[in-house]
């Protein structure tokens, strides 16, 4: 690859790539992120290159491997431009009618994607209810890059923000523009960017500044921030490139947990990349700007997500939250001034220059402008990455887009922001969403993991499973934070097993309150919010738990019976597949059930025809 | 010099000090456990925990950490202070009862019983010996490991360490270990109101009264057999 020395020739380069794209023939997108890869997608691309070589139909089909797109319950699904016909959930065996089908200029009726609603099928990607309801200015470019071809990144307009800036030359209108667009931190604090910016810009020079990108992407459930690093690593090199120009940063570090082996690869590849054009490094598109950007890899610790442990973790250090001030704008990495965003926010960056802030603060409500990537999981028909405005309720989000619930039980609550976040019930469902909404219901933001819960989840054991995270990822400095969680879980575990008593419920709001007033970092501080949330909500399942001994939802092991009723054909399938030996039954009468002997594993009641197995 | 109030006393103090410090230099008493004169604070007990700011953004800090900014508000014995020291006494207690330094402050708390499950560690990973070592002993032999409830204290791969140069200054500094009540005359054992008494228990008759942290042992039970 040559390097480009002047943002002249990266103009040429640009334009050079955007027309000599050959417009007529169509291309076959395959989205290979982690779930894509998990559902298949490797030997669905492998079949396809092996098809259009035999068929000699390699310079009529393009072929594109991309990221995630995020309709995660579809993959692995294939996308066929210009047309944007969508094919979910190919099976191998129809990859040659699918080809040949492109190279006819035909489609596959049979293979379209059905709306369960209407039962009638769904040929284009952009009518499908779960994609027709979102806003995707950040996902949908996933489906236009090959994250490991930069030239891909910028035939789509890759690093033409970059080229403005440059070309503008003025750094403080940079964070002007930050400003005005009103983008919030996407990591979950919702802290203003443009703010932040100008806090890090008004140091003084000289000493060295760090720019960092958040990637430790730690609560269960979000992958967010994993589909943009794999499927667009470079939205945020560029955005951080546009970022040190504004502030001054010279250093940028990219911290990545060390789970995401695909996102580092693709993070590697493209800095290399990076590199090699000459858009990164040393004399930068030959403006005599220099910044260059550092991977470091986590080491598993969900704490090092807080910023201030994050740093420490960069510098080598144990992963410990320090006390805020001083910030790290004002002392960070090596007590240099720091910058710390996460990777949605880097990656809305080259938008809010290409929009302009002004038209990027149309989308979304007053105080929380932009869109923002959800993970919707959880007991929905459609669960996968969805990009919405800020603004959206969140009964649009669970019902619109998500297809409502995916069995005959009523949607219960959704869980935002992770385990700091918590629970909000079905009844506030036309919530909107934005940072101080969700704040004010008792929850929060957070990343942007949405857990959808129906009637077969226990608001106990949902709370017992968080706490038992943040007991286990706690840094454990702060004695009522360590201790606090684990006594919280000892309740909480007391509760689940039918030991619990009403003293010690209370006991548990004190304590949770407590251990949110005094913990120093907000690992600590939010801690307490699955619990906090779930009793404010959900105060009667706890309470049954107590006085009846008795688990509504039918989750909690030691509270629940499993038995057999009238609706059992004596097929004898369960005998055979209890691992316990703890049914019996002669065939053709109704089988029973030992309670002695069940473990309650629940895989009787999955893999009954006749609906006979009863929890209680 | 910085300006601020301390339960609506005004105070001026040089840049740089702690809201501990300001707050002892006005003689409002303020508990900590892992401070100690000579070492850097560290912020790890949450026992000096202080109310700042006003309104829906009070919130609390640890005032050893935390240093003075002209104008602001503290509160060193607010409501929310209270309940926050108290729940961490009784956390404190239900970890390491036998600690003569949490009896002590138990007792001056009014915390007469804490509701968890009892446990018996010798150690609350204060973090005074860590920092004694590196900090003063210049050594540092022993640290942190691990995180959550693995956290622990330790050499590098708990073998034997060739820094460590048996000083001492780890075990005189420890609130858990080192001021363990071990007198063998009863009536020096009450000190503050708490019975500190190494089992089996000696002329419990004289005690009765008195709140007993430990789990009952053999000469409880023998005891309660008599009556």
């Amino acid at each position: 690859m040559e390097k480009i020395k002047s943002i002249e020739d990266f103009k040429l380069l640009q334009e050079m790539l955007i027309f000599g794209r050959d417009t007529n023939i169509p291309t076959l997108v395959i989205s290979a992120g982690t779930c894509g890869q998990a559902s298949g997608a490797n030997d669905i691309i492998r079949v396809a290159k092996r098809e259009l070589i035999n068929e000699e139909l390699t310079n009529k089909i393009n072929l594109r491997i991309t990221g995630c797109q995020g309709f995660c319950q579809m993959e692995p699904s294939i996308l066929v431009e210009p047309d944007g016909t969508f094919y979910p959930r190919v099976n191998i065996n129809n990859m040659k009618r699918i080809i040949k089908a492109i190279a006819q200029g035909k489609v596959l009726e049979d293979l379209f994607f059905v709306d369960p609603e209407t039962e009638k099928p769904i040929a284009k990607q952009n009518d499908i209810p779960f994609f027709k309801n979102q806003v995707r200015t950040i996902l949908s470019r996933n489906e236009k890059v090959d994250p490991i071809r930069i030239y891909n990144y910028i035939e789509n307009n890759g690093y033409s923000s970059l080229r403005k800036v440059f070309e503008k030359g003025d750094r403080t209108w940079i964070i002007e523009e930050a400003k005005i667009s009103g983008l919030r931190g996407r990591g979950g604090a919702g802290f203003p960017t443009g703010l932040k910016w100008e806090m890090l810009a008004n140091q003084p020079n000289g000493k060295g500044k760090f720019l960092v990108c958040n990637a430790d992407e730690g609560d269960p459930g979000a992958y967010m921030d994993r589909s943009v690093l794999e499927g667009n690593p470079h939205s945020i090199i560029e955005g951080m490139i546009i970022g040190a120009y504004a502030t001054g940063a010279n250093q940028g570090v990219i911290y990545v947990r060390n789970e995401y082996p695909l996102a580092i690869k693709h993070l590697i590849i493209a800095l290399r990349q990076a590199h090699e054009l000459g858009v990164l490094g040393e004399n930068i598109l030959g403006t005599g700007f220099s910044f260059d950007i550092k991977l470091v890899r986590g080491a598993g610790a969900f704490v090092c997500g807080e910023e201030t442990a994050l740093m420490r973790s960069i510098e080598g250090q144990i992963g410990e939250p320090h006390q805020r001030p001083p910030f790290p704008t004002q002392k960070g990495i090596n007590g240099k001034p720091t910058a710390i965003n996460n990777v949605e926010t880097w990656a809305n960056i080259p938008a809010v220059i290409e929009k302009g802030a002004k038209d990027f603060a149309k989308i979304g409500t007053k105080n929380s402008s932009g869109t923002k990537i959800f993970s919707l999981v959880g007991k929905v028909k459609y669960t996968g990455l969805v990009e919405v405005p800020m603004g959206i309720t969140i009964g649009e989000i669970v019902n619109d887009i998500g297809g409502g619930s995916d069995s005959n039980a009523k949607i219960k609550a959704v869980q935002t922001g992770g385990p700091s976040g918590g629970c909000i019930p079905a009844k506030m469902f036309d919530l909107p969403i934005d940072y101080d909404s969700l704040a004010q219901a008792g929850s929060i933001m957070g990343s942007g993991g949405m857990i959808v819960m129906d009637e077969h989840t226990c608001m106990v054991d949902v709370a017992k499973y968080f706490t038992n995270f943040l007991k286990d990822e706690s840094c454990g400095k702060c004695f009522s934070c360590r201790k606090g969680t684990q006594r919280m879980w000892e309740i909480l575990d007391d509760i689940s097993n039918g030991k619990g008593t009403i003293t010690q419920l209370e006991l548990l709001d004190e304590l949770a309150q407590v251990v949110k007033d005094t913990t120093m970092c907000g690992l600590g501080q939010t801690a307490p919010n699955p619990v906090l949330s779930t009793l404010r909500y959900f105060r009667d399942e706890y309470v049954e738990h107590i006085n009846n001994k008795r688990c509504p939802a039918g989750v909690c092991k030691e509270l629940i019976t499993y038995s057999i009723n009238e609706n059992c054909t004596g097929c004898q399938l369960c005998i055979k597949s209890c691992s316990e030996n703890a049914i019996s039954g002669k065939k053709k009468e109704r089988h029973v059930i030992d309670p002695a002997k069940c473990i309650k594993c629940g895989v009787c009641k999955s893999i009954c025809k006749s609906d006979a197995v009863v929890v209680k | 010099m910085i300006n601020l109030k301390i339960n609506g006393l005004p105070v001026s103090v040089e840049e740089g000090t702690t809201l501990l410090e300001a707050a002892k230099f006005l003689g409002f008493p303020i508990p900590t456990l892992c401070f100690m004169e000579g070492l850097l604070p560290y912020g790890a007990c949450r026992l000096c925990v202080v109310e700042i700011g006003d309104g829906p953004k009070a919130k609390l800090v640890s005032s050893c950490t935390y240093r003075v900014e002209p104008g602001l508000n503290v509160r060193t014995a607010s409501s929310r202070v209270i309940k926050a020291r108290k729940m961490i006494i009784e956390l404190l207690l239900a970890t390491c009862p036998q600690s003569k330094v949490i009896q002590d402050l138990a007792s001056a708390h009014g915390v007469h019983q804490q509701r968890f499950r009892q446990e018996h560690d010798d150690c609350i990973l204060c973090g005074l010996c860590v920092r004694m070592c590196e900090q003063q002993m210049m050594a540092k032999a022993i640290g942190f490991q691990g995180r959550g409830e693995k956290r622990s204290l330790g050499t590098p791969f708990n073998i034997k360490s060739d820094t460590c140069r048996l000083c001492g200054g780890c075990i005189y500094v420890c609130p858990a270990c080192q001021l363990r009540c071990t007198y063998n005359q009863p009536e020096k054992t009450v000190c503050n109101g708490c019975a500190n008494l190494t089992p089996p228990c000696l002329e419990k008759e004289k005690f009765d009264d008195m709140m007993c942290y430990m789990e009952p042992c053999v000469a409880c039970e023998i005891k309660n057999d008599k009556k």
